[in-house]
């Protein structure tokens, strides 16, 4: 691996990830827990960008950071014992130790064997006549491709946004 | 560029963070939100794969695009049941809430 530009990237970038995501599962104010969410979902921004996914990217940080994190931080607060929850995790130890031996399975067991030990997966196929968003966008409304998926996406949004407003309606309302 | 592996590596020890938040996290909305760690490293999974193996088909995009939709789904149902639950229960530990346990 050259050290050039990129590498550096990936490396802040894989930095702001991975501690983003250990500020969130070990932070016990949740409010800076969602913060914590926040700069992780940025992290893995970055690395779309690195992949050449510049739309992708941009939908990670205005949906995900724009919304999701936002859904969380009013989660938060509509919930409010729980910054003064003093119990933070079940049985720490235990679960320390089978992720990091569902880790080593990964990386010996999956990633090792298929795709460190064979080099030709280790660089892009081709660098030229990548696909771009305005390829993304004719697929999703041609009729040839993705225009079915695309109509039932929505629908699933709609239920999903129909089901989330019956879900948390309070009970008593429904005389009204 | 880095290696494939590299990438595959970062959203491998992204997901077990999220596992590890998902058994360990006595909170509601912080095992919910280690869900969303556990997604996003299955879509950077989808992402590198398509640069790698099929970069000129546009189909490894258009699949992280649905990734997408789906998370978004499953954090606007997921944060609308834990605050129905607070609700009626005054407490958003997934272990207190067993009216269906046996």
């Amino acid at each position: 691996m050259e050290f050039n530009f990129i590498t550096v990237a990936f490396i802040v970038f894989s930095l702001i990830t991975l501690g983003g995501a250990i500020g969130v599962v070990t932070c016990i104010n949740l409010f800076r827990g969602t913060i914590w969410l926040m700069v992780s979902l940025f992290g893995v921004a970055g690395l779309m960008v690195l992949l050449s996914a510049e739309f992708l990217a941009a939908v990670q940080v205005l949906v995900y950071i724009g919304a999701i994190a936002i859904l969380f931080t009013f989660a938060v607060m509509l919930t409010r014992s729980i910054t003064s929850d003093k119990m933070r995790f079940t049985r720490v130890w235990v679960n320390v130790i089978s992720a990091g031996i569902l880790f080593v399975l990964f990386a010996l067991g999956v990633i090792y064997p298929v795709w460190v030990a064979n080099a030709a997966t280790h660089f892009p196929v081709t660098d030229a006549g990548l696909a771009t968003t305005t390829d993304l966008g004719v697929a999703l409304v041609s009729g040839s491709q993705f225009v079915l998926p695309f109509e039932v996406a929505g629908l699933l949004l709609t239920a999903a946004m129909i089901g989330a407003i019956v879900i948390a309606r309070d009970a008593d309302d429904e005389g009204n | 560029m880095v290696p494939l592996w590299v990438f595959l590596m970062v959203s491998a020890a992204l997901f077990c963070i999220g596992v590890f938040g998902v058994l360990a996290r006595r909170n509601g909305v912080a095992v919910l939100m280690s869900v969303e760690l556990m997604l996003n490293a299955a879509l950077m999974n989808i992402v590198a794969f398509w640069r790698y193996n099929n970069p000129t088909e546009v189909n490894g995009l258009a699949f992280a695009a649905f990734v997408f939709v789906v998370a978004a789904a499953e954090a606007a149902v997921g944060l609308a049941i834990i605050i129905s639950v607070y609700r009626n229960r005054h407490s958003i530990i997934p272990e207190e809430a067993d009216t269906l346990k046996g």
